[in-house]
């Protein structure tokens, strides 16, 4: 503190300090106190708000298990509360996105990083980084009219003769999957990128020469290196889509159902925000679980993924 | 166990630059031999050429008598130590060192065992459960010879693997590299711009310049019967001397310069123009009075002590710069700077070079 007053002057200082503040008491801190505040607290008409009847409890948080309903797949039935199902297949479908992310991006990577020419690698920059300049919005809609029943791709894979009649692309978490993977892998991309092309490529050639086949160069030489690249990538691609509600509202289809879906019904259709802020910590507080959990497995620390 | 190398009229191009041109050797099973030249002279690609990195544009390169076209690195029996080493900094020391045995399939504990026993070898028993980061420069050196030697290659391909070392070290591990392929009888190509460590590790040195082998032959052939004068301006210093070649006979011959008429022996490439005269420091001599053949007058312009040897800067009547050493044993008086002397050196000492390459 001392010697940043000393490089910047007391004005500037104070400045940069108060700004800070502003941000993170102001925009991170309070929101979400008052949001996990009342999270605690009932849903009540305006009237009781205050009264005796507004006590601070678990209810909302113990909504979840509300709603048994029947399942049977694969032959095995049993029941389930179907907020809990929801959950579950968010959970499930964001690490089936992240891993797809993860075999898009790897071979990627590893192309941009060690083979292709230094020459054309703003082009390829560029290449990637063109999507982004659309809002999410608009990419999500062109995806729904891409993948539309009587959309351009069954018009050319029918032209293709590779289909021979056109086909709802849109079922069950397709749609979800597609526009996720598309939105998110750029996320995947860069961390996995930057870890590679900072492997010495004469690791490689020593491998190489020692006889390693490609593969096991890959295994034992390139992953292992790549590995803190790989799991920042995986955190944000997992975290950025089990919390994403614009691509599952959008590309979702009748069967799908985002746990980010469930907090805006509570919020929106409901009009409970208390149940509302109950579902956001909830989905908040697993998905950390369940990234440090998958971290410890993988044995990552979180320094290694802040380099 | 060892193999030889045939490179036969092997060129490599990159775009429309000739790094190696036309390169033809052969290489005895067992040697050690050095590739010896400048940065950029072509060396470096001929290993690279050899380990099966870069594919010749043109020629044959054979490894103990089987072409290698088309065999990439990891189907060659050689193995290449690296300039920065390139060992594995997330496997311990052990796993760098059985790596090659892993790939084969070997077992746990044989590879293991194999290790151990290498880094024995190596002069570094404790080493096999640290990491790369924990060992000095020369541990490391060490590790990378054991982690090549381990798959048993045929050859060893080695990429100016000392020059990263401090002095002492590098004198060290020279004669430990040396004493290391005694043992094991594979042969060692060397890649280096050190003419020292050529001279003093090698059986066999090609000297590259430009792309181009210039000449190929044990190390005192090279240093005193160098066959051009990059070869002898490279490897050791010079007195140069411009002139014409006047009577040639029985491989003497005179030797007019701005100097008056010398004698030397005829270096079998010395044709056309572009020919000088070079004489070694150490075979000049200083004297008072006038030699009766090869004797130049000069005025001595500098003394340099150099330790084992005293060199002695003068300049001829035209202002050019020669250079006598003389051992620092006594038996030699150092001359006064601005004292009037002859510098001389026997005809069989001296050499007249063609200037250029011209191949072998």
């Amino acid at each position: 503190m001392g010697d940043m007053i000393r490089r910047y002057g007391p004005g500037l200082t104070l400045l940069v300090c108060l700004l800070t503040a502003f941000w993170l008491v102001m925009l991170v801190i309070v929101p979400n106190m008052t949001l996990l505040e009342s999270s605690f607290r009932p849903y009540l008409p305006v009237t009781e708000i205050g009264g005796p009847r507004d006590v601070y409890t678990f209810t909302n948080y113990l909504k979840v298990f509300n709603g048994d309903i029947e399942l049977s797949p694969f032959g095995f039935t049993f029941h389930l509360p179907v907020h809990v199902l929801t959950f579950s297949l968010t959970l499930f479908y964001s690490v089936v996105v992240t891993l797809i992310c993860f075999a898009l991006a790897y071979p990627l990577s590893y192309f941009m990083a060690k083979i292709l020419s230094p020459r054309s690698l703003p082009t390829m920059f560029l290449l990637l980084f063109v999507p982004l300049w659309v809002s999410e919005v608009l990419r999500a809609f062109a995806w729904w009219m891409i993948l539309a029943l009587k959309g351009p791709l069954s018009w050319l894979l029918m032209q293709l003769h590779l289909i021979d009649h056109e086909v709802r692309w849109i079922v069950g978490y397709n749609g979800v999957m597609i526009g996720l993977v598309y939105t998110y892998v750029l996320f995947m991309i860069f961390p996995v990128y930057n870890a590679i092309s900072s492997l010495d490529s004469n690791q490689i050639e020593a491998a190489e020469d020692l006889g390693a086949p490609w593969w096991r160069i890959h295994l034992r030489i390139v992953l292992p290196h790549a590995k803190p690249g790989i799991a920042s990538g995986a955190v944000m691609v997992f975290m950025l889509s089990a919390g994403s509600l614009l691509v599952p509202s959008i590309l979702g289809s009748t069967t799908s159902q985002w746990f980010t879906q469930t907090v805006q019904q509570w919020m929106l259709d409901a009009l409970d925000w208390n149940t509302a802020a109950a579902y956001a910590f909830l989905l908040l507080m697993m998905c950390t679980l369940f990234v440090s959990l998958v971290m410890k497995i993988f044995r990552v620390k979180l320094s290694d993924i802040a380099n | 166990m060892s193999a030889g190398i045939d490179l036969e009229n092997v060129s490599c191009d990159f775009g429309s630059f000739r790094a190696v041109d036309n390169a033809n050797v052969a290489i005895r099973p067992g040697e050690f031999f050095s590739f010896l030249g400048p940065s950029g002279c072509g060396k470096t690609t001929i290993l690279r050429m050899i380990s099966g990195f870069i594919e010749p544009t043109q020629g044959t390169i054979k490894i103990g008598d089987k072409d290698m076209k088309g065999q990439r690195p990891n189907q060659r029996p050689t193995a290449l130590i690296f300039q920065n080493l390139a060992l594995f900094p997330l496997m311990p020391i052990w796993e760098n060192i059985s790596f090659g045995l892993e790939v084969r399939g070997v077992d746990k504990a044989t590879r293991r065992a194999k290790a151990q026993a290498l880094l024995e070898m190596v002069d570094l028993p404790g080493a096999a459960d640290k990491m790369v980061s924990q060992l000095s420069g020369g541990q490391k050196q060490r590790v990378a010879i054991a982690r090549a030697l381990a798959v048993e290659p045929k050859v060893m391909l080695l990429d100016e693997p000392l020059s990263a070392l401090d002095l002492k070290l590098r004198q060290h591990m020279r004669a430990e590299l040396r004493a290391i392929q005694k043992r094991t009888g594979v042969t060692f190509i060397y890649i280096t711009h050190d003419q020292g460590e050529a001279l003093a590790m090698s059986d066999r040195v090609g000297v590259m310049s430009q792309g181009r082998i210039q000449q190929v032959a044990d190390p005192r052939e090279i240093y005193n019967n160098p066959v051009n004068g990059f070869v002898a301006s490279f490897v050791g210093e010079n007195n140069i001397f411009a002139g014409s070649v006047t009577n040639a006979s029985d491989g003497m011959s005179g030797f007019e310069t701005a100097h008056g008429a010398l004698r030397a022996r005829l270096g079998a490439l010395a044709k056309g123009s572009n020919i000088k005269l070079y004489v070694r420091p150490e075979h000049t001599i200083l004297s008072e009075t006038a030699a009766a053949e090869n004797s130049i007058p000069v005025t001595v312009s500098e003394v340099s002590f150099e330790g084992a040897f005293i060199s002695v800067l003068s300049k001829t009547a035209s202002g050019q710069t020669v250079v006598a050493e003389l051992r620092n044993d006594g038996s030699a008086t150092v001359p006064d700077i601005g004292a009037a002397r002859f510098a001389h050196f026997n005809a069989s000492h001296a050499s007249i070079l063609p200037d250029a390459a011209t191949g072998v």
